[in-house]
């Protein structure tokens, strides 16, 4: 299978589907490389999918399987259940590798198999940074230690000697003082039969055992990318299988009021027309309304749909208008809101300042755009229901799907699929929905397919915001005040009657933001939600970041001084800032206790630092490029940004070169990070430079990539570097934090360019591009 | 219609409207799912294979215009992952969700047949209609460098 492995790796007993052809075959990667396998293999399948490889299935009950996420065969193999979902992060190519340190195994005889949707996993959101991060980390070594223990006790007994004796590498249990070895596959049947350690018993391994801790670790599903094998929602093919799509109404909350059924089933190849319930808010996950056309191929729902010849009625929501729900917003941040943050006398302090500054920033509401529109597919045999989904979430969509079909969660398993991108869109069961519903009224398994129509126009968009951000400034220039008022509306509005963000939502940039000056005041204020918000990579963070990013900037030349030193004294001395300090009744702090994970302005100083030093900020300067910083705490990491930009004759500017630093703590697999931060800095640049979804008579007025546009590879600087602080600090987030700070950065360099100074995103209009 | 067409070698005869584009044949028809759909207009790539060797948006060529035609798709890249792309792919860790790099690899492959030492220029203009949103680019540039024999700078 993988260079170096010779006979060892067998086919898990009682399994038939081509082990030994595993889609990896014979790509050598390297002498680590592992057998990768995703569970979504179905028996009987033409194609070559991944065979399943659940730990008690995978060796007919014989090995050693101590929890739920781990199995290891009698030839020695390990199986590790990935339980978060594949979605361009590497999770797959990382949490393994912290399970077999611990376990002391050889990561090429390590194979990752990946969990269905089951509470017994734990928490298997794969959302807000959070799969390394937190408990997370320890709860992951305890899955490998647990194992370790267990052979170590094994060997042991066999020896005569004290376990404490004896450690494991390398895929065996060694007897330290005589070096004496035996081979983990020896051990299992033995070790199966001790009871299994109390989790709050094992030991976890001293860090610098931990051999790969912060490595470049393989991908391991590469060779299954690059050959096209790699299962996705769309790709999985369940016997009898009907293709679903929906038409649906261009305004949420709305309904057909009438359509030509009898068109689209003239359509060769169309079976069935099918009438979705009509979404109500609050629309939490609810099926978004509408039509669906149920047929034998993709392209035959397609043209179904086509020929229905909708009229619509549009709901509560059929004047939604961007331009006007901006006024809206700069009416309300015009106001005083909700006050959520509080130190000192801020009103006093404008009062006496020689000069106040106040600016007014815009971010329109974003869409997610993975390159995988929803497809997912759903089949009923004998009232058991089985789902294959890319989605982020697999306990939400088993408990969705049981609720949308009045059954029991045990009678519904969901298969996670690999997942073409998600950025929090497929977090949503929304598409879990439908697909039941659909497959229920079709009495067949259907796959639900989303074209990028549907995935552009019927989203849960990133919030639209508005800030206003005034700083009252000393004689000496010294910023002695800080009002930040702040309006959106917050994710909660998509299940619930909220008009305004919470103290919770404020967390991401408001909250926490580290800053030196006495008198600082932060508000909520109102915002009606007309469309589905959600969780976008970065979420609130994105436009806190870039006004907050902005407005250093702005203070900064108004001040007539470096940016970078405005930032250190903005920011003020490394200190650990609690709640007393920072002025708020509590923090949510992405769920970390603030003893661990103190706000830190000692360590986003260290990034500013960092970054400045890569990007030879004031060398470049001097040359006369165009340079932006900006810096941001999020996901309890710190990110700062550096970026150059030059004009453009198609694009008005272009970013010729970007620095992105980022201090996560305790990284597990250094080239996975890098390659998310690489992709920060080009989501960065979407979100600065393309990004938008808007609104005309309720409807998103964008369709498909031509106007829903995300940066293509002309589009991103040849220049690129990016690196991570080595730190022992505990980890914290890696998706997210390094998103927020390009935008800003990329800003407050069209300001060093132009003069022109972008308070309202995205940049490509200001420039008419 | 019946309509024949090679697909990675395979001669096939599929009995399908002739306006079904290429890629709902390759992936409903056929079952060869490695040729993703992305946009539908031929706007992101996602469904880029070799038609006589010339790279189509299989997602808007309809299935007749590929009659008696050879069609190449990721999985007849080559018979084992071995194109110097995907080797180049898979050593410099290039994919991130890893959804649109079939298409990635295909266009790359079209563009080093017809020009092995691509200039930086050269690489941008031919990638320029593969969008990948994980942001892979820079590794996308680096990987078909390294296939071409490129040193780096």
């Amino acid at each position: 299978m993988t260079e170096g492995s010779g006979g060892e790796r067998t086919t898990p007993a009682g399994d038939s589907r081509e082990a030994a052809a595993s889609p990896l075959g014979p790509l050598k990667i390297s002498r680590r490389s592992v057998l990768a396998a995703m569970n979504v293999g179905l028996g009987g399948l033409a194609l070559g999918l991944y065979r399943r490889c659940a730990p008690a299935a995978a060796a007919g009950g014989a090995g050693l399987e101590p929890n739920v996420w781990l199995h290891i065969a009698v030839d020695g193999t390990v199986t590790y259940l990935c339980h978060r979902s594949e979605m361009g992060q590497g999770v797959r190519s990382s949490l393994f590798a912290l399970v077999a340190d611990e376990l002391g195994a050889d990561l090429a005889r390590v194979q990752v198999g990946q969990a269905d949707g089951d509470k017994k996993y734990g928490n298997q959101n794969t959302d807000g940074s959070s799969s390394v991060r937190g408990k997370a980390f320890e709860d992951l070594r305890r899955v490998g230690a647990t194992a370790r223990e267990m052979l170590v006790a094994a060997a042991a007994q066999r020896w005569r000697v004290k376990p404490e004796t004896c450690t494991t590498r390398d895929h065996q249990v060694v007897h330290v003082p005589t070096g004496r070895a035996v081979g983990f596959g020896d051990l299992v049947e033995q070790a199966a039969k001790l009871p299994v350690p109390k989790a709050d018993d094992v030991k976890l391994r001293p860090r610098n055992e931990l051999r790969h801790l912060g490595g470049d670790l393989p991908l391991i599903d590469a060779p299954a990318f690059v050959t096209g094998r790699a299962t996705y929602g769309a790709d999985v093919r369940v016997p009898g299988t009907l293709v679903a799509v929906i038409a649906r109404p261009p305004v949420v909350g709305g309904r057909p009021l009438r359509y030509d059924e009898s068109k689209a089933l003239a359509v060769a190849g169309v079976k069935k027309v099918v009438a979705m319930p009509t979404a109500k808010p609050p629309y939490g996950f609810q099926p978004w309304g509408g039509v669906a056309v149920i047929a034998e191929n993709t392209w035959a729902a397609m043209r179904g749909r086509a020929a229905l010849d909708i009229t619509w009625d549009s709901g509560s929501d059929g004047t939604y208008d961007s331009e006007a729900f901006e006024r809206e917003l700069a009416a309300s941040v015009d106001a005083p809101g909700t006050p959520v943050r509080n130190v000192g006398d801020v009103d006093g302090a404008f009062g006496k300042a020689a000069r106040v500054m106040e600016a007014e920033y815009h971010v329109p509401h974003l869409g997610h755009l993975p390159m995988e529109p929803i497809a997912v597919t759903a089949r009923n045999v004998d009232g058991r229901w089985e789902i294959w989904a890319p989605t982020q979430n697999p306990q939400t969509a088993r408990s969705i799907a049981a609720a949308t079909l009045g059954v029991a969660e045990d009678q519904v398993t969901v298969h996670v699929t690999f997942l073409g991108g998600a950025f929090g869109r497929k977090s949503k069961a929304d598409f879990i929905a439908e697909v039941v519903l659909l497959a229920r009224a079709a009495g067949a398994p259907v796959r639900l397919q989303w074209t990028r129509e549907d995935d552009v126009q019927h989203d849960y968009v990133n919030a639209v915001s508005t800030q206003r951000l005034r700083a009252g400034l000393d004689a000496q220039g010294k910023i002695t005040a800080w009002l930040h008022r702040t309006a959106f509306p917050p994710i909660g509005s998509t299940f619930g009657p909220v008009d305004r963000p919470s103290a919770d939502d404020l967390q991401q940039g408001v909250l926490d933001l580290a800053l030196d000056v006495p008198n600082v005041r932060a508000e909520a204020c109102a915002a009606r939600s007309h469309t589905r918000v959600g969780w976008y990579r970065s979420v609130y963070n994105i436009f806190h970041g870039f006004a907050i990013g902005s407005f250093v900037d702005e203070i900064a030349v108004a001040r007539g001084q470096d940016a970078r030193d405005t930032w250190l004294e903005f920011i003020g001395p490394p200190r650990p800032l609690g709640l007393a300090e920072l002025g708020v009744e509590r923090l949510r702090n992405y769920g970390a206790s603030l003893d661990e994970h103190p706000v830190d302005p000692g360590r986003l100083a260290k990034v500013i630092q960092r970054v400045t030093e890569l990007a030879r900020w004031s060398e470049r300067k001097k040359e006369g490029r165009a340079l932006g910083l900006a810096a941001h705490r999020s996901f309890l990491s710190y990110a700062a940004c550096v970026v150059a930009v030059v004009a453009d004759a198609r694009r008005g500017v272009r970013v010729d070169e970007a620095w992105l630093v980022l201090d996560a703590g305790t990284i597990v697999n250094a080239d996975r990070v890098r390659a998310n931060l690489q992709g920060a800095v080009v989501m960065g640049i979407s979100n600065a430079l393309f990004g938008g979804i808007t609104w005309k008579a309720g409807a998103v007025e964008q369709s498909n990539f031509h106007d829903a546009r995300v940066a293509r590879i002309g589009d991103v600087p040849r220049k690129m570097h990016v690196e991570f602080v080595p730190s022992e600090l505990p980890p914290c987030g890696v998706g997210e934090p390094g998103v927020v700070p390009v935008a800003p950065a990329i800003a407050n360099a069209v300001f060093a360019l132009t003069g022109k100074r972008i308070r309202e995103l995205p940049i490509a209009r200001a420039f008419g591009v | 219609m019946t309509v024949k067409l090679q697909v990675n070698g395979v001669e096939h005869a599929v009995d399908v409207d002739p306006d079904m584009p290429l890629l709902w044949v390759l992936r409903d028809v056929l079952n060869l799912t490695g040729t993703k759909y992305g946009c539908g207009q031929a706007l992101c790539g996602a469904c880029a294979v070799h038609l006589d060797g010339q790279v189509v948006r299989s997602c808007v060529t309809p299935v007749q215009r590929a009659e008696g035609r050879a069609v190449t798709t990721i999985e007849g890249l080559s018979a084992d992952g071995s194109h110097p792309l995907q080797r180049a792919w898979v050593a410099l860790g290039v994919p991130q969700c890893g959804y649109c790099q079939a298409g990635q690899i295909m266009t790359a492959a079209a563009l080093l047949a017809g020009k092995p030492k691509p200039t930086d220029d050269e690489i941008d203009r031919s990638m320029a209609g593969n969008i990948c949103r994980c942001g892979t680019y820079p590794r996308i540039r680096a990987a078909i460098r390294k296939a071409a024999g490129i040193a780096d700078d």
